[in-house]
């Protein structure tokens, strides 16, 4: 639910409102070049009119240690989320509503914060982000998870016309009144594009596996959270916050049937689904 | 000379599921999963801290599969060495209360 009252230290100016999952997120930044970068990533996600659930304060600094590839470190301290990986550091104090983030001026940074900042936000609700394409077919949607190579980004380029794409790389899962719905996100994989800025009940979950011919198997609830939690995408290994992902698998699991997608990359794989 | 007994104790950092026959545990320490077939499951159930792996092996394992007594016992033992190295089952040479248990 959106929050309508004024964030502690909200400026006012060159702020941009980026919603994902429906979850608005004011990013303040006096850095202009940053302020364009994010009006052309985040596209149709940027939403001016919605009230934010909080603000990142982005401080823009000078590249000194610039290490993207590093795996991020994500603790809670004093209630509040600290962040820091190579090129950046964050914290985000979700009792304050608000946040600072310290990055040179990339996209790269800030949208690695947003994906560690949604999925703390997610866990105690019981969503997740997963690492999987994601699309909507005649009004449902459809996941499909695997590692890199495992053909995410495939499936998204084979889709047929009358596939809507939410995205080819990290889909959005959230429990909204007991039911779970995927969301659009702007956190793109090798096509490079953000997925349409929409929302859908979550059909199926295809766990993607490239053969020589197109199968769907049904997998058994054990296995399949097995193999869904390797690809939800964990940032902090804090005890309480693992058993929230944990436990929202396991609910995930029980409501949404798993299969495994074995397919040859071709067009006629899209006629299995839907 | 008989072989000393082993008690298991399921770590407290873990978050665990049984589905079916079969269960995932995940080390909340490093987010580690791993899947237990059914025997596993079994041993991971009666892995109380107060019942010794030989016991849990003759009067849980060999009563409900079809395996010998030995066969079990091998299979048992690296089965919670593979655990313990990962510090999902805590392994006493003496019975374990939950109090005393890390």
């Amino acid at each position: 639910m959106s929050l309508p009252t004024r964030i502690p230290g909200d400026s006012g100016g060159g702020d941009v409102v980026i919603e994902i999952g429906g979850f608005p997120i004011k990013v303040q930044t006096t850095d202009p070049e940053l302020e364009r970068i994010l009006n052309w990533r985040y596209g149709d996600y940027i939403q001016p009119g919605k009230a934010p659930e909080f603000a990142l304060r982005v401080h823009v600094t000078d590249p000194d240690v610039v290490d993207a590839d590093a795996d991020a470190e994500v603790w809670l301290e004093d209630r509040e989320w600290k962040m820091v990986r190579g090129d950046f550091r964050a914290s985000w104090s979700p009792a304050e509503r608000r946040g600072e983030v310290r990055q040179t001026a990339n996209p790269y940074s800030i949208d690695s914060v947003l994906r560690i900042v949604h999925t703390l936000k997610l866990a105690p609700e019981g969503g997740f982000l997963l690492h999987a394409a994601s699309a909507v077919r005649n009004g449902k949607a459809y996941l499909f998870s695997g590692v890199s190579e495992a053909g995410k980004t495939t499936m998204v380029r084979l889709a047929p016309p009358d596939v809507t794409v939410l995205t080819d790389e990290a889909s959005y899962v959230r429990k909204v009144e007991g039911r779970y719905f995927a969301y659009g996100t702007p956190f793109a994989g090798e096509m490079g594009e953000p997925g349409k800025n929409i929302s859908a009940p979550i059909a199926a979950v295809y766990l993607l596996k490239k053969a020589s011919e197109n199968r769907i198997d049904r997998i058994a609830p054990a296995a399949a959270l097995q193999r869904l939690l390797r690809n939800i995408l964990f940032f902090a290994h804090q005890s309480d916050l693992v058993r929230q992902v944990f436990e929202a698998a396991c609910a995930f699991v029980a409501a949404v049937p798993v299969y495994q997608l074995s397919f040859f990359p071709d067009q006629r794989v899209w006629e299995l689904i839907g | 000379m008989a072989a000393a007994e082993m008690y298991l104790m399921q770590s407290a950092d873990i978050a665990a599921r049984t589905l079916g026959e079969d269960t995932v545990v995940m080390s909340t320490l490093d987010s580690t999963v791993f899947m237990l077939n059914s025997v596993g499951t079994v041993i991971w159930n009666a892995a109380d801290g107060a019942t010794p792996l030989s016991c849990i092996v003759r009067e849980r394992v060999c009563a409900e599969f079809d395996v010998s007594n030995e066969q079990a016992m091998a299979d048992a033992e690296e089965f919670v060495g593979e655990l313990a190295k990962h510090g999902i089952l805590r392994v006493s040479s003496a019975p374990v209360s939950p109090k005393e248990a890390p």
